[in-house]
């Protein structure tokens, strides 16, 4: 397969539907939250949720009022190449967000080692994921550049420790 | 120049390490092609018309000889002996196979380069001024700030997967020698009435379809502050730019919809949430940065004459050799335009002839140009001689910089797969009109002429005095003519001249305008743009298409 060009990279066919199987992979001490999420619409209109599902294009900071009764916040990645998610989980990190953040969707292994960074915790792939190759991943950086949502100290604090 | 520590050492084995290991999973079919293309394109490897070609990065345009000799060695051993310098200051290989390609990262990584971020739709390598460092009208130099911008962005946890590629520069002089105004973010360093250094923030332009010339979005931001801007920048378009249409995908297209006050207002707003975060890098980490961008160990007092006698070398020195700001020292550029040459090229021998040459002339400094010839920075005046000598051996003296025949074109239709028709030998034939006499090159003086194989301009068509487009009609080659376009301090956008041409006509149009331009110029000095910019196009339209 021949590149016609590096701009099919934003488009390209939609991934499969998401699924409802609970998160496969978590990151989290407390026990794993089971209930339903709403549709943002749903939860901002004010019925009793404790989890509110985020599409992309859907902003994040709406949810910030609200923090003491949220549990969890999905957000959706319908196709990997879309990247607003992860703005969405920083935004929701860096308004104090302690609560769950699951990536859902097309979740590609290549992809969770920059959602760790940004603030997920926990991972509903469409395609479960091969455990040793998220930890392959996962422990293959020993430094990072720049601050994040994780709380990794950036190689320009180690060098001037 | 920046050499890596041990973190930065340690970032890019491991990022070869992952890249091997996803090359790997492609060829056990464990993720798809879809898959694995962005990866691919995150490490600079494209699949085109012959062959994977591969962009390897050359931060803010600058290696050392051991750097040069490495890609002379790439060249080599892994491609057909020669390798093309880009208008993005990179290095793009044509011929290049899958199977070695974890080899060519390891040679790569041992002299401190890779080529992550060189493609796909994360922020690209950072370029920057040629002459940073020696430039007389600077007012410090811009690499350690790209330095800084490097380190950031690089594998940037939120900014990976943007709605499109993504390019900065950044320059510290009011003349533009990086063409700031066409990147997405450009910056320039300058000293505020308070003597603060900050950056002055543009944003938005860029070439390709819809070419657009950058606006300010913040008139000065303190040097200190300038990389959590960036990220505020980053993160509205990240959440705003839109990702239905990739060819309205670019930051350009988000602040011309938005306008550039409500961008600004989006920007100046993330910016307060992200700047109390402690994100920018702290002073302790600049002053390391700077410190190995100090300036060379210069001779003091060397001698400030040279000896001109040599016509041919007065020649080059004339038109190829910058001014210096260390008294002693000039800049020279190396042309990788010769006579019936292609544009960017050089071979893997002429490669190892310009690492000697830094190394033993030029304190072991290169740099890439965005007209796509090289740099070497730092040469004292009396070397200057000899160090031309050895270059005219090599087919490196070419003493036409910045003349008609110092043509920028793109791959074109020898490579691309998206090309609409050829670039280089369009680039060729105009330049063998006049490559015979420099007399008369240099009567015509300064001239940029720029082609581009396809809308997508990456032979920056759009900035050219002169610029040729190649277009398809009804599936033959076909060429628009635009004039006017600048890149440079007074940017500017090419306009269409009138109705297209197949290669002869454009050529003989090229011809017809250049003459009508020695005629109608004001004086000797007058630029074929300042003429245009005179006139206006419609004498020009008529002495084509009269
Ligand atoms: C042969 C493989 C290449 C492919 C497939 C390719 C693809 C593209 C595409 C699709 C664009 C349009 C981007 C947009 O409008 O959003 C573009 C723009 C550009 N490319 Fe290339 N390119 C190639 C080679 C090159 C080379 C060799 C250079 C340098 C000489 C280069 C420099 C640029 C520049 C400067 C732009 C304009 C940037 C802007 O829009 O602001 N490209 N390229
Ligand atoms: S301008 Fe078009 S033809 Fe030329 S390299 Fe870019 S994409 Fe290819």
């Amino acid at each position: 397969m021949r590149d016609n060009q590096d701009q099919i990279a934003v488009s390209g066919a939609p991934s499969p539907a998401l699924d409802d199987t609970p998160a496969r992979l978590r990151f989290r001490d407390d026990a794993p939250f089971e209930s339903p999420i709403a549709p943002l619409a749903d939860f901002l209109a004010g019925g009793n949720f404790a989890a509110v599902r985020i599409e992309p294009g859907e902003d994040a900071r709406e949810l910030v009022p609200h923090f003491d009764r949220l549990k969890l916040v999905e957000i959706a990645f319908p196709k990997f190449r879309d990247g607003r998610g992860y703005s969405s989980a920083a935004v929701l990190r860096q308004a104090g967000f302690t609560g769950e953040i699951r990536a859902a969707g097309d979740v590609l292994v290549d992809q969770i080692g920059f959602m760790r960074r940004v603030g997920f915790d926990s991972f509903a792939p469409n395609k479960p994921l091969d455990p040793k190759v998220v930890k392959a991943t996962l422990d293959r950086y020993p430094y990072v550049y720049m601050k994040a949502a994780d709380g990794k100290v950036p190689v320009w604090a180690l060098r001037h420790g | 120049m920046y050499r890596y520590d041990q973190y930065d050492q340690a970032i890019v084995d491991a990022r070869v390490a992952e890249f091997k290991d996803q090359v790997g999973r492609r060829l056990r079919n464990e993720i798809t092609e879809d898959q694995f293309k962005p990866l691919r394109l995150m490490n600079g490897l494209y699949l085109q018309l012959h062959a994977y070609m591969l962009r390897v990065a050359i931060p803010y345009g600058t290696l050392s000889g051991t750097q040069m000799r490495m890609l002379a060695h790439i060249a080599r051993t892994y491609d057909r002996d020669y390798g093309h310098f880009t208008t993005r200051q990179n290095i793009q290989y044509n011929w290049i196979k899958l199977e070695q390609f974890s080899d060519l990262l390891d040679d790569l990584s041992k002299v401190e380069m890779h080529a992550f971020q060189t493609s796909g739709n994360c922020i690209r390598n950072i370029s920057s001024d040629q002459f940073a460092g020696a430039a007389a009208d600077e007012i410090a130099d811009p690499r350690p700030y790209a330095e800084l911008l490097r380190q950031w962005s690089t594998l940037h946890p939120e900014f990976s997967f943007l709605p499109r590629k993504f390019k900065i520069a950044v320059i510290a002089s009011d003349s533009d020698r990086a063409a700031i105004q066409l990147h997405d973010i450009g910056l320039q360093l300058y000293r505020n009435a308070d003597g603060v250094t900050g950056f002055r923030v543009y944003v938005g332009g860029g070439m390709g379809r819809t070419p657009i010339i950058g606006k300010v979005v913040r008139e000065f931001i303190p040097v200190g502050q300038f990389l959590s801007y960036s990220e505020a920048i980053l993160r509205v378009y990240n959440r705003h730019g839109r990702r239905d249409n990739i060819y309205k995908a670019r930051i350009k297209i988000l602040v011309t919809e938005l306008g550039i006050e409500e961008f600004t207002r989006q920007v100046e707003a993330e910016w307060a949430t992200l700047e109390p975060l402690g994100l920018d890098a702290p002073q302790a980490e600049y002053d390391r940065i700077i410190a190995q961008f100090a300036d060379p160990a210069y001779e003091i007092g060397a001698p400030d004459t040279i000896d001109l006698s040599d016509p041919d070398f007065k020649l080059w020195v004339d038109q190829n050799v910058h001014a210096h700001k260390q008294p002693g020292y000039a800049i020279a550029t190396i042309s990788l335009k010769p006579k019936s040459g292609i544009p960017g090229d050089a071979s893997s021998a002429q490669m190892d002839v310009i690492a000697d040459l830094a190394e033993k002339y030029a304190h072991d400094e290169i740099r890439v140009t965005h007209s796509q010839n090289l740099v070497l920075a730092h040469v004292r005046k009396v070397d200057l001689y000899a160090m031309w000598q050895a270059l005219a051996a090599a087919d490196l003296a070419t003493p036409n910089l910045d003349l008609v025949t110092d043509i920028i074109a793109c791959p074109g239709m020898d490579y691309c797969t998206l090309a609409n028709a050829r670039s280089i030998p369009i680039a060729q034939k105009i330049a063998a009109k006049f490559e015979n006499s420099i007399s008369e090159q240099r009567d015509i003086g300064e001239l940029k002429i720029k082609v581009s194989g396809c809308i997508n301009g990456c032979g920056h068509h759009h900035a050219g005095h002169i610029g040729i487009l190649g277009v398809d009609k009804k599936g033959e080659e076909a060429y628009q003519l635009l004039l006017g376009g600048s890149g440079a301090e007074d940017a500017s956008l090419a306009k269409i001249l009138g109705p297209g041409f197949d290669e002869n006509g454009i050529i003989d149009a090229v011809d017809k305008l250049i003459a009508f331009y020695r005629s109608a110029r004001s004086a000797p000095t007058e630029r074929f743009l300042d003429t245009y910019r005179r006139l206006g196009a419609a004498p020009f339209k008529e002495a084509v298409y009269a």
